[in-house]
């Protein structure tokens, strides 16, 4: 293991937002990961971290570099999601207007996540929260 | 083209990191909306936005995006543009809408990105 963190998310602050994924990010660079993985590794925790933010009550984001993959654990504590099929299709969202106007809630968050991990893992509960795995290889 | 020759195109005023005006970009993607752009993004390409809060720098700073003009004089919110300066990202603003801007900047040889 290179780097083993974790990082809490606060819920409703979007003027933090990012600051999770930025920090992250920094990490990486000073590894020297190469540029493409490093995109798709920021976009999806990014995403994650946005998530915590607009739609759980807080959470963590744990981040693990070793010699061959990144690990990215996104969990809440939070009202979890009854749906993850609708959930994981483009444009579906429950995001509110006020979230809209600061550039989210499109409803792609999921989708794009999935499709930039080289493996993705979501599970849900109803009423406790929500944990997404996605791992890099490097 | 550099970022000064699209500066020029859009009569765009620097808001942040004017050094970096000899960089070239040859590929631009407009968006209000971030998650599209973080979906769509996948090279150093140009950010045309009317998002002035900090989340359209976030945005730029996990994609590398090299510049970021924000369109119809809309002044980017303070810690935006704080956040901008911290990370050298190059800010414009250009008083065109995003359709004028974007129309302009194809005219002059900058083109959409490639959709996976
Ligand atoms: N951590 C979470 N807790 C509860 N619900 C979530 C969480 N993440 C996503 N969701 C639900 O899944 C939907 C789709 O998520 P996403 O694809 O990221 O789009 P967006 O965040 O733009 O709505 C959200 O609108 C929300 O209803
Ligand atoms: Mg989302």
């Amino acid at each position: 293991m290179i780097i083993k963190e974790t990082y809490p998310v606060k819920a409703d602050d979007m003027t933090c937002a990012g600051d999770v994924s930025a920090r992250i990010k920094r990490h990486m660079k000073r590894l020297g990961i190469p540029s493409s993985i490093m995109r798709r590794v920021s976009v999806c925790t990014y995403e994650a971290e946005i998530n915590l933010v607009i739609h759980s009550d807080g959470g963590q984001i744990d981040f693990e570099i070793s010699e061959d993959r990144i690990l990215v654990r996104a969990r809440d504590v939070g009202p979890g999601i009854p749906d993850i099929d609708k959930a994981m299709t483009e444009g579906w969202s429950t995001a509110s207007n006020e979230v809209r106007n600061m550039g989210f809630g499109a409803g792609m968050g999921l989708p794009n996540m999935k499709r930039n991990a080289d493996d993705f893992h979501i599970s849900s509960v109803v009423g406790e929260g929500t944990d997404i795995s996605m791992i890099f290889n490097i | 083209m550099t970022i000064q020759e699209i500066a020029t195109v859009l009569d765009a005023k620097w808001l942040s990191c004017p050094e970096e005006g000899q960089r070239e970009i040859s590929t631009a993607f407009a968006s209000d909306m971030m998650s599209d752009v973080l979906a769509c993004v996948t090279e150093d390409t140009l950010l045309l936005t009317g998002l002035v809060n900090s989340q359209s720098v976030r945005t730029c700073e996990m994609l590398d995006v090299p510049c970021v003009v924000f369109v119809r004089d809309k002044e980017p919110l303070g810690d935006a543009l704080a956040l901008a300066r911290e990370i050298g990202l190059p800010a414009l603003k250009t008083p065109y809408t995003m359709f004028e801007a974007c129309a302009r900047l194809y005219m002059a040889g900058l083109r959409p990105v490639e959709l996976g």
